[in-house]
Parts: C-alpha cells; structure tokens; sequence
C-alpha cells in the first residue's frame, strides 16, 4: 500500500464528484487526475525519477494537491515548502537536499527566483501562473495545461519503504532538519488517525491552514484519499470569510489551531452564520483555553471536539476523546490506535501512571529519521525494546495522571511555539546578527494570550549604533517566516551572563 | 485622497518591506497573495487604520475586499470618513 493508492482509487470511483473548492474555482475527481497525470508526465520527461526530492513551495491551492500526487506517482519524495519561506532557506533546502524540480507560483518568483539562481541541483522548476516573460533561463517552464499525456507516469518497483516525504521542522541549531517519512509511515499515521477520528466520503473538509505542516498536509492527503471534498481556505487571515464559506460550503470537519479558533470566535456577528453542518472539530499545535472550549461547545453542540498531540516526527501521538473534554479539559489525551507511547526518566526507565517525564513513542509511523543529520537523528530515534528497532525521544516532557492520560509540561528545548509553529531562537537570533550595529542578543519566547508564545528579543548594540525595535522587526520579516518575527524587542545595555559567559535566558523572563 | 494613498503605501513600505527583498506592489495587488501581510499583519494594519483616522472598523469590515490592497483601503477609509 502506497500513499498515493488511495487517492488513485478516489479517482477511479467517483470521476464527477467534486474533490476540492479553492476560491471560485472547483474541481472533479476526474479533473484532479488530469492534472496529476499532466503534471507527472512533464516531470517524468525532465528526467525526475524514483527517490529525487522536488521541493512544493506551493499556497494552499489546487496545485499543491496536483503536485503531492504527481510527484508520489513517479515514486519521487515531495517536500513541502511554506510559502512565508524566504529566499536564503528555501536554497539552503534545495541545497540540503540536492533537490531535481521545485513546483512553484508566479506570485512567489522574488523569493524562488534567488534560491534557484543558487541552486546547482533544480534542472526543472515549473512555475504555475507563469505570465510569459521566463527569467530563469531554461530550467524554467509553465505548468503544464491541457489533457493528460499518453505516458502513465508510474513507478511500479516502488515499495513502502521507499521515502514519501521530506517535512523541514525547526532546529535548536536553528538549522532546519528534514523529516524522512516514509510510504509505510505516512499510512500508518493516516490508519491511526482514521481509527478515531472517522472522516467519511461524505465529508466536507475545511482546511484554513496551511498544507505546507504535517496537520494540514494530512487533510488533503485524507480528504482526497477517502474521496471526500476539501474546501481550501486561502482567506485565513479572515476570520469573517473563513465562517462564510464554513456555513456555504456546509463543512463538515474543521481542524484549527488556538489562534484560529480565538480569532472565529472573537467575531461578534457568529450568530449569523449556520454552521450545524459541523460535526468533528479538532485542535492540535498548542492547548485551547478552558474558555474556547466551552464556547465552541455552545456554538457547535452537534459537533465533536477532539484535542490532539503530534508532531512531524510521527505525524500524531495522542487526541483526548470527546466525551472525555470536561472530565479532564487540559489532558491531550492518549495514545493513538496502533502506537505504543510511555514516558521515561533520565536514564531511559519507563516509568508507571502518575509520573513525570519524556514521552517515547513507538510505532510504524515514526519517521526514517532527519535527512543527513545522524547526530540530530541519534539525539532522537534510540534502541527499541526489539533488536533492531527504533523508538522516538519526543524531547517534550509529559506528565500522567493514575489513569494514564497525558498531560503537557513543556518542551525539552527551548523551542518557542507561535501561533501553533515552532520557532527555534537561533534562528531568530542569527537573524538578528545579520544587522549592522548588533553586539549581541537572545531571544525567548514569552506567553501571549492570542499567540499562545510570543517571539520576544533583547538586544545589545555596538558604540555608536542606533536602531529601533520596527528596525528589528522589520528586518526579521524581510529575513523569516512572519510567524518567527519578533513581536518586541528591549534594547539592553548588557545581557545576563553566567560565569562562563553565557547568555542567561532564564533571567530574561 | 490620494494622499491617504502615498501615506497608506509609506506605512506598509516601513513595517512589512524592507531592502533588496523588497516586493513591488501596484495599487491594486492583494497583500495576502503577494504574502506581504499576514493574518498578524492585518491585525496591525487594522489598528493602524484605527488609529490614524479616528475610524472603528467592525468584524464585519474585516474582508479582503476592504483591506487587501491600496485601492480597497482607500476607499474604505474613504467610506467610513464620509459617514
């Protein structure tokens, strides 16, 4: 069983159906496959093959779907790319991984057309969108129209260990690491998740964020695969315009993320709407206030709320079911079906309900490890019970009560998560460093009401240098996604120090 | 009110645009699809606006159609100026 099969079948089942709605536009099953197999047979004639990684640094679009499927169906890794990427990561990812083809936008050319110039490796880019006038020499083509080609495009020596996807996921080097995921593991996640969750082909999915992470990617690969439809929302920022199209397009199943939710039910006029085709609302990347959830309950008595943990490493680890929301509002549950998960102290002891400590999980689904990082990946995949096997550290810390349900502690980094992503401080602060006039600085994340953390920096400046805190910022945005920006910045005239001169974080909070 | 305009354009230059990465943006351009703001970003547009000209903007006024580009915000200010 392939990723890809499913969607195959989807296809061949139900040509008229409608399989996604973006804006005014809506496709069929039958149309999806079209542009799959166009797209799939102009890769296949640039020479992409079994195992090159092709970059999707794609918005939220029918094409994003388009392109995961054609490159599954030439036994390629696809690697989402976010869209807010700037120019230096999105060539540090090409370069990372030697990557054969981007598929890409028009709209986003300031940034890929920087990153491809650097880029030895891309000899296909394929712009969607493209308004003639190609700048990138012969490596750049517009997205292929029309029927499908004769070719079939596929890779039968494929199996399911072969590599699936490539998910970049924050570093504490502030050097971005490459999830490996296979075929195998991307279908055991979807199994899992399917397990409790129950989307049906009846559903309606109504996805607002981004298919770029793994919560996201996860509904279009489900949604298409059960032959369901998927509503793309692209007006996120919207909250106005995400509940209209939740109550046209009769959604069914709506996952979100804290900020999201704040943001939906902050709107005064909510009553307006009918969202009762609602049945499954789901939460994931950081907890949902107790208040939240009470008001979603109110607004959605016919829906279910599931609470969820995961992260990109193993797709999903635990979701609390819905029945259990009041008894125990703040646990995220426990594991999911066909996964074993358990907490350890510090030497590795698997320790009994009612502890402290990592979380450790165990499972078809954990990834093949961080694409040619051995370190970071020995860090977390160590020896399983079974020889041979390995299990995920997770890294976060847990806690559980007598029953077993988990509960969320902290992190086992100092990972700042931000409107439901993870922002890694070195990141940040390497950016910072890039400015003339910085002598020093750090960065921490500190608790926001909206933004779950908040990204804060302190800086030193050199003799003589002036800026001001929209100085900083601004030049975070021109140099990282928006979400890792700072929303503050003090200027310090030293930072704290410890005796070996390191910057004391702790004493910044 | 074109005025408004060279003001509007100065603000989104300032805050959200910066350098050699800088994105070009004509009048009528949507800030969401050229990813010059973000839902944060609009946020602080939306205060901006509230700020600068005395104006409330309502849940309801939240949409593209009101703030995804220059032209849209000028006419919107415009709008709530005028009633």
């Amino acid at each position: 069983m392939l990723l890809h099969h499913a969607f195959e079948s989807s296809c061949a089942r139900l040509p008229a159906k409608t399989a996604i709605v973006c804006g005014d536009e809506r496709v069929s099953y039958a149309e999806l496959a079209g542009r799959v197999d166009a797209l799939a047979s102009m890769l296949r004639v640039r020479g992409v093959e079994r195992g090159d990684r092709v970059a999707l640094f794609l918005d939220s679009s029918v094409e994003f779907a388009v392109a995961v499927h054609a490159v599954l169906r030439l036994g390629a890794v696809f690697m989402p790319i976010s869209p807010l990427t700037k120019a230096d990561k999105l060539a540090y990812m090409l370069g990372d991984t030697r990557a054969a083809a981007l598929l890409t936008q028009a709209r986003l050319q300031p940034v890929w057309q920087d990153a491809l110039e650097r880029s030895a490796s891309v000899h296909s880019c394929v712009v969607h969108d493209a308004q003639g006038g190609r700048t990138g020499g012969d490596r750049v083509l517009g997205w292929p129209t029309g029927a499908a080609a004769v070719d079939g495009s596929r890779s039968p020596e494929l199996i399911d260990q072969d590599l699936a996807a490539i998910i970049y996921t924050s570093g504490t080097t502030g050097v971005p690491k490459g999830v490996m995921l296979t075929h195998l593991n991307m279908c055991s996640a979807w199994r899992s998740v399917q397990a409790y969750i129950g989307f049906r082909e009846d559903d309606v999915i109504g996805l607002a964020l981004s298919p770029s992470f793994s919560y996201g990617l996860y509904h279009v690969l489900m949604s298409l695969g059960l032959g369901a439809t998927l509503v793309l929302e692209r007006s996120a920022s919207f909250p106005v315009k995400v509940v209209e199209n939740l109550a046209r397009e009769r959604v069914t199943v709506f996952p979100g993320v804290p900020t999201l939710y704040s943001a939906i039910l902050g709107l005064s006029n909510l009553a307006n709407y009918d969202l009762s085709a609602l049945r499954i609302v789901t939460n994931a990347a950081a907890a949902l206030p107790d208040e939240h959830v009470r008001r979603l309950g109110e607004l959605l008595p016919g829906a279910r709320l599931f609470s969820m943990y995961g992260m990109t490493e193993c797709k999903r680890i635990s979701f609390l079911p819905p029945e259990q929301l009041t008894i125990r509002p703040t646990s995220v549950g426990r594991g999911m079906p066909n996964q074993e998960c358990w907490l350890v102290d510090e030497l590795g002891r698997r320790l009994p309900n009612g502890s402290t400590g990592e979380l450790v999980v165990r499972g078809s689904h954990v990834m093949r490890g961080y694409w040619e990082k051995p370190v970071e990946t020995a860090e977390r995949l160590k020896p399983g019970g079974i020889e041979g096997e390995r299990v995920l550290y997770t890294g976060d810390i847990f806690r559980t009560d007598a029953e077993g349900w988990l509960y969320f502690v902290a992190r086992g980094d100092d990972i700042i998560k931000s409107r439901g992503e993870k922002v890694a401080p070195r990141e940040v602060e390497n950016a910072i460093y890039a400015l003339d006039g910085v002598l020093d600085c750090a960065v921490i994340g500190v608790s926001d009401e909206l933004l779950g953390q908040a990204v804060k920096a302190f800086v030193t400046l050199k003799p003589g240098a002036a800026m001001s805190e929209r100085d900083v910022i601004r030049h975070c945005l021109a140099r990282l996604e928006s979400y890792m920006a700072p929303k503050s910045v003090v200027f310090m005239d030293d930072l704290p120090r410890t005796d070996s001169g390191k910057i004391r974080k702790l004493d910044l909070r | 009110m074109a005025d408004h305009k060279a003001a509007l354009r100065q603000y989104i230059q300032d805050n959200f645009i910066m350098g050699s990465n800088g994105t070009k943006f004509a009048d009528g351009d949507s800030f969401m699809e050229l990813h010059i703001l973000d839902s944060t970003g609009f946020l602080e547009l939306i205060s901006h606006l509230e700020e600068t000209y005395g104006i409330a903007v309502k849940d309801e006024e939240m949409v593209p159609e009101n703030l995804d580009s220059l032209d849209a915000i000028d006419a919107f200010v415009a709008r709530k100026l005028a009633a």
